[in-house]
């Protein structure tokens, strides 16, 4: 069949949404920023927010996820991504805010501003990528790494002696009277990203219905700072990162 | 006639904010200052203006809630003195880099460090020249009196959107803890979701309309040349408002063959010296600079050719006196007395440093 | 008229409030006023002390080295403060827990037993009232109408029933005054 005559849209079984930008990614190949930027921007789309959504990209490798998906964005200071949220929520009420963290931007520098918004319940979106290493610097320890984990300020493995011991934010968060909905998903398969797409779907829909913060963190790899090839970074993933992360909602009220 | 209420300096911004149409207030308690926030809790503005007021967890998420919420257009502020103010920095800087328009009120206090709870003027250098990292440059209102207090506080939001830029109020723990009488001006409604929109929808990230790209509030360029034209983006912008935006007060200067500069409070206590001084014959003048960032230089350049000689005078070891003999240049003395650590000089001990400073 | 006062004490005597209510007497009266406290820890039971001046012109600096009158209510703040009335001004004390009496004689010095009569009256809390009745009757220059309207503004509505209490101890200051030496 001629190629014109292909192109129509009874014949569309998929399309890219409109909110994806069609800026080139900077994204390493294999890595799952681009994945979960789809499903944000796809969860916007799909319920028509796009004109009350600001996003609040982080420092760290996301700090450039205002070229990639067609919203109004704030760039945040390091860490300081949920101070930033709590301001435009509460300035804004019926805006849909989220923010997309790292996990040196969340877990290290920003611990703070996290635990306060999550405790004060405002009613925002935090999205968490945990890959376990400081990617957009070289691979440096991050406060999530694992023991044993090989990184370039850990080139022995992390220990807990020296470096101290991985962080659970989503378990600590979970714990917070102010968070309504806390899970852990990942990206790495087509069935785990129509559940995780289905987890931003509700944390966004939560926002507006005045119940407390959701907290999505998803488990990712960074074949680049892991020094694996991705298919590689996804069973070390698995192997590794989920026994110690595990997946599946922690709170849901 | 307007109710005229005897209130507290830091009372005042309270009012002033409320009655400004400011949109939100995020601070974190610190002596001397905290009554700005107690006030503002007493007075609920939640319930009368729909003014958010939240105390946040530490003066960096204070300084970065002014951010986010600058970010949308909205008209926001936040208080500390000294070291909140030291640790507001990398925000205020991030603040001018995203070019966005808020207040900061610093009550000054004596450091380093965490120093004293008295009055000071030593955070000048830190307010005036920048504090965070880069070039940059907060428009800098110093007021002397409670009415000012009260005044500025609209004013400073005015500055601050004309030039997209963040200003500060530095004051001093004299100003923020005395008592004087205040006149409540008509109110300003808060603006409204159209109003922003139209003022403020070029750039401010309000949600993208169909009609527009989406807005981005970023400080980041990573390519040299684009950061380049940025800061001299942002020194064009420094030099309007050096041109157009200098205020400042003079008292009794008319025949001065000395000048005294000083400002906020110590411009309070330069005036009764200047009566005391005159009384013993003396003809010794004020220049009180009102703005410190536009710095009156102008007018300290006219009264060079005027003056025998100057004698700056503050709760510092000496920091805007580095400005005023940049624009005199060697031409006069240029003279400073100051007390630290917050301990506030009486009239009678600075008249007796300006007799010496012109023996 | 310009008056320069310093009231010194303790926290807890009432003298931050004393300040503000001839302030805002002062602002009902017309006239131009500001309250400098010391401030900080003396809040928390230290010495407190607050310059109050009221003047019929713009006041410049609310920071002074030397007053029209001293308030003087506990014995720090007579060290501190004697010396720092204007020649020909007037101290006016409370010799209840003083141990060194003013002996300057360039000043007028007056006495108030205000711990005693407050007690008398039953209310403690009418101490720093009885206290500014003696200044008031040494140096009336307020009058009484502006000086409830001043209470008035100071104290929250909710104490308002306390005003009458208040008038009748500013007028026990008045008459219980005793001057201990005159120029």
């Amino acid at each position: 069949m001629e190629r014109e005559k292909l192109i129509k849209e009874e014949n569309l079984a998929y399309r890219k949404t409109p909110l994806l930008t069609d800026a080139v990614m900077h994204y390493c190949p294999g890595c799952t920023h681009g994945t979960i930027h789809k499903m944000i921007a796809e969860v916007i789309e799909d319920m028509g927010i796009q004109e009350k959504t600001i996003g609040i990209s982080p420092v760290g490798c996301a700090v450039f996820a205002y070229n990639y998906i067609d919203i109004d964005w704030q760039q945040a200071a390091h860490g300081r991504a949920p101070a930033l949220a709590t301001a435009i929520k509460r300035l804004n009420p019926y805006k849909y805010v989220f923010t997309y963290q790292g996990d040196g931007d969340l877990a290290s520098i920003g611990t703070s501003e996290v635990i306060h918004a999550c405790n004060r319940g405002e009613n925002i979106v935090i999205i968490f990528i945990n890959n376990a290493i400081y990617g957009m610097t070289g691979g440096q320890m991050a406060p999530t790494t694992l023991l044993g984990q090989i990184t370039s300020t850990t080139p022995y493995g992390r220990r807990s002696d020296l470096n101290g011991f991985p962080l659970k934010m989503t378990e600590i968060v979970a714990k917070l009277d102010g968070t309504c909905y806390v899970t852990r998903q990942s990206a790495h398969t087509p069935l785990a990203v129509r559940k995780c797409k289905k987890a931003i779907r509700k944390a966004f829909e939560n926002s507006m219905l005045n119940k407390g913060t959701s907290f999505i963190e998803i488990v990712s790899t960074c074949n680049s700072g892991w020094k694996l090839s991705p298919v590689k970074a996804n069973k070390w993933m698995e192997e590794n990162m989920f026994p110690f992360y595990p997946l599946g909602d922690v709170k849901d009220r | 006639m307007s109710e005229k209420i005897l209130m507290k300096g830091n009372e005042a911004i309270a009012y002033g904010a409320i009655r400004c149409g400011c949109d939100g207030y995020f601070g974190y308690p610190i002596t001397p200052q905290s009554e700005i926030m107690e006030t503002l809790m007493e007075l609920q503005p939640w319930e009368s203006t729909g003014m958010v007021v939240l105390q946040a967890e530490s003066e960096t998420a204070s300084i970065n809630m002014l951010y986010g919420g600058a970010a949308t257009g909205k008209k926001v502020m936040t208080s500390s003195s000294s070291p909140g103010i030291s640790l507001m920095c990398e925000g205020l800087s991030y603040l001018a880099g995203a070019e966005l328009p808020c207040l900061v009120v610093n009550v000054m206090r004596g450091g380093p460090g965490l120093g004293t709870i008295q009055p000071s003027q030593a955070d000048y250098f830190q307010c005036v020249k920048g504090g965070g990292h880069g070039d940059y440059r907060m428009i800098v209102l110093a007021p002397a009196s409670v009415q000012e207090m009260y005044d500025f506080v609209d004013k400073a939001f005015s500055l601050a959107f004309k030039y997209r830029i963040p200003a500060m109020i530095l004051a001093d723990g004299v100003i923020g803890q005395m008592m004087e009488k205040v006149e409540l001006r008509a109110p300003k409604p808060r603006r409204s979701e159209e109003q922003i929109e139209r003022e403020c929808g070029s750039w401010a990230t309000t949600g993208k309309k169909p009609d527009r790209e989406r807005n981005v509030i970023t400080s980041l360029a990573l390519d040299a040349p684009v950061q380049e034209q940025f800061n001299i983006k942002l020194i064009n912008k420094h030099k309007a408002i050096e041109e157009n935006e200098v205020l400042y007060s003079t008292y009794m200067t008319d025949d001065a063959e000395y000048l005294i500069i000083a400002y906020g409070s110590m411009s309070r206590i330069a005036e009764a010296v200047i009566d005391m001084a005159r009384s013993e014959g003396y003809k010794l003048g004020l220049l009180r600079p009102i703005t410190l960032f536009p710095f009156p230089k102008k007018a300290i350049d006219a009264f060079t050719d005027r003056v025998k000689s100057i004698l700056t005078i503050e709760l510092n070891a000496g920091q805007m006196v580095e400005d005023v003999r940049l624009v005199v240049n060697g031409r006069i003395p240029v003279n400073f007395y100051g007390r630290y650590g917050g301990m506030v000089p009486s009239p009678d001990e600075i008249l007796t440093e300006f007799k010496k400073s012109i023996k | 008229m310009k008056e320069e006062i310093i009231i010194a004490g303790f926290g807890g005597q009432g003298v931050l409030s004393m300040g503000k209510i001839l302030a805002y007497s002062g602002i009902m009266q017309d006239k131009e006023v500001t309250w400098m406290p010391s401030y900080g820890p003396e809040m928390r039971g230290g010495t407190a002390n607050v310059t109050v001046i009221i003047s019929d012109n713009k006041i410049s600096s609310p920071v002074l080295a030397k007053f029209d009158t001293a308030i003087i209510l506990n014995q720090q703040s007579m060290d501190k403060f004697e010396h720092a009335v204007k020649s020909g001004g007037l101290l006016i004390y409370d010799p209840n827990g003083i141990t060194r009496h003013p002996a300057r004689r360039d000043i007028t010095v007056c006495a108030i037993e205000a711990a005693d009569e407050s007690a008398k009256l039953g209310n403690a809390k009418t101490y720093n009232m009885i206290v500014m009745g003696a200044f008031l009757k040494m140096k009336p220059i307020l009058s009484m109408e502006n000086i409830i309207k001043g209470l008035k503004k100071s104290i929250p509505e909710r104490n308002h029933h306390l005003i009458n209490a208040n008038e009748q101890a500013i007028g026990t200051g008045m008459d219980k005054v005793k001057i201990l030496n005159k120029i």
